[in-house]
């Protein structure tokens, strides 16, 4: 067991003061996460601070925020792994803050949506019963994108989005990929319409920090570049887009 | 709402996000520097529309010592520029980037493997290595 100190980010833009740091002492254990240690300040020393959460396990990427520099998920994050005596945390960057350490995701998630973030295809009102076959290959082309939690902390990494406020971010250009390359999708056109702009996948820099930072090792910036090497006609011949059959009894 | 946005200060720390950020950092910065020197060149070679001893008063500078560390850093950051910016290209094309598949915990990004990795110190092993023959041909012949 060891005692830290957590420096904990405070703004209340009710309250109309100036951003601060508030800094409490915790003990702790090997196997305590930022989240463990956060949740103990707000339960035992100052129940005001505001933090989102809620699966404690990785998997429902609410409590991403920015600690000692870098955005991590608090609950995937041990104190001891940081291998520091201070813990700063701070709200993720690129992301309005509400107050303390949540921020608003309403910029982030609209991005997504425009990606229109589902399978299109005609085929789909007449299914009837029948199901789309795809082969392993063709699933392993999109399912890593699709482990995507929709956490922030690539958006919150990205040098691009940091200074350009219409491009879509790494997650969005990312799950357009996830889309775009599933054999069930139809939409391959329309979708490349969206992104192929100044502001689009150009403006990506592989920077590379979206996938160092990804807790679910969805690789956003490989999704981009393939994205960009579909663009470019580099693997265009390889999407036969997928037919219902019917499974046999 | 407080607006969050990281800005241009989130370009300036090259050591948060690893090989890849770091190599981002350059480019730029070696980006901004040929730019520059760009715009010195045109200023300095439009001197000649003055006269020949304007010419070469403009052209004593450049054979100082000051003269020559100025073009050494060019060298590097013209040579960086060029061999990352191949990368980069590489990199766009689908190639050298690995390919989507299960991800498995530890979660390493095939997009900054090893492939990549190398291409970035090669590149700075190429600007080192033109700035070391650039420092010898120009301070070889003062």
């Amino acid at each position: 067991m060891k005692r830290v100190k957590i420096r904990v980010f405070r703004y209340n833009p009710a309250d109309g003061a100036d951003a601060r740091y508030d800094e409490f002492e915790v003990e702790a254990e090997r196997w305590t996460t930022v989240l463990d240690a956060l949740l103990y300040i707000k339960a035992h020393k100052d129940h005001s601070i505001a933090l989102r959460y809620s699966c404690r396990m990785a998997s429902c990427g609410s409590c991403g925020m920015v600690i000692n520099g870098i955005p991590r998920l608090a609950c995937y994050t041990k104190v001891y792994e940081l291998g520091s005596d201070v813990i700063t945390c701070r709200p993720l960057t690129n992301f309005p803050i509400i107050r303390d350490l949540a921020t608003d995701f309403t910029a982030f998630f609209a991005k997504h949506k425009s990606m229109r973030p589902y399978i299109i295809n005609d085929a789909v009102d007449r299914i009837d019963g029948r199901e789309f076959l795809q082969k392993p290959e063709e699933v392993e082309k999109y399912l890593q994108f699709s482990y995507c939690i929709k956490c922030g902390l690539c958006y919150a990494a990205c040098p691009t989005v940091a200074t350009d406020k219409r491009f879509p971010g790494p997650q969005a250009l990312a799950q357009m990929y996830r889309y775009l390359i599933d054999s069930r999708d139809m939409a391959t056109d329309e979708r490349l319409k969206v992104v192929d702009d100044r502001h689009g996948v150009w403006r990506c820099h592989f920077a590379g920090s979206c996938s160092m930072v990804c807790p679910k090792g969805v690789d956003p910036a490989l999704g981009i570049q393939l994205l960009r090497a579909y663009l470019l006609g580099m693997s265009r011949d390889s999407k036969v887009v997928a037919e219902l059959y019917r499974r046999e009894k | 709402m407080k607006e969050n946005r990281e800005g241009v200060k989130g370009w300036l720390n090259p050591t948060r996000y690893g090989a890849n950020r770091f190599a981002y950092w350059l480019q730029r910065l070696t980006g901004l520097g040929l730019l520059i020197y760009f715009i010195a060149h045109v200023i300095e070679t439009s001197n000649i529309v003055y006269g020949k001893s304007a010419w070469e008063k403009m052209l004593a500078v450049t054979q100082t010592n000051e003269g020559h560390i100025v073009l050494m850093v060019v060298i590097g950051m013209c040579v960086f520029h060029a061999a990352n910016g191949v990368r980069l290209y590489i990199a766009e094309h689908g190639k050298g980037i690995g390919r989507p598949g299960r991800p498995e915990y530890p979660y390493k990004p095939t997009s900054l493997g090893l492939g990549m990795k190398a291409c970035i110190w090669v590149s700075v092993a190429l600007a080192a290595l033109a700035m070391m023959y650039g420092a010898y041909v120009l301070f070889g012949e003062a």
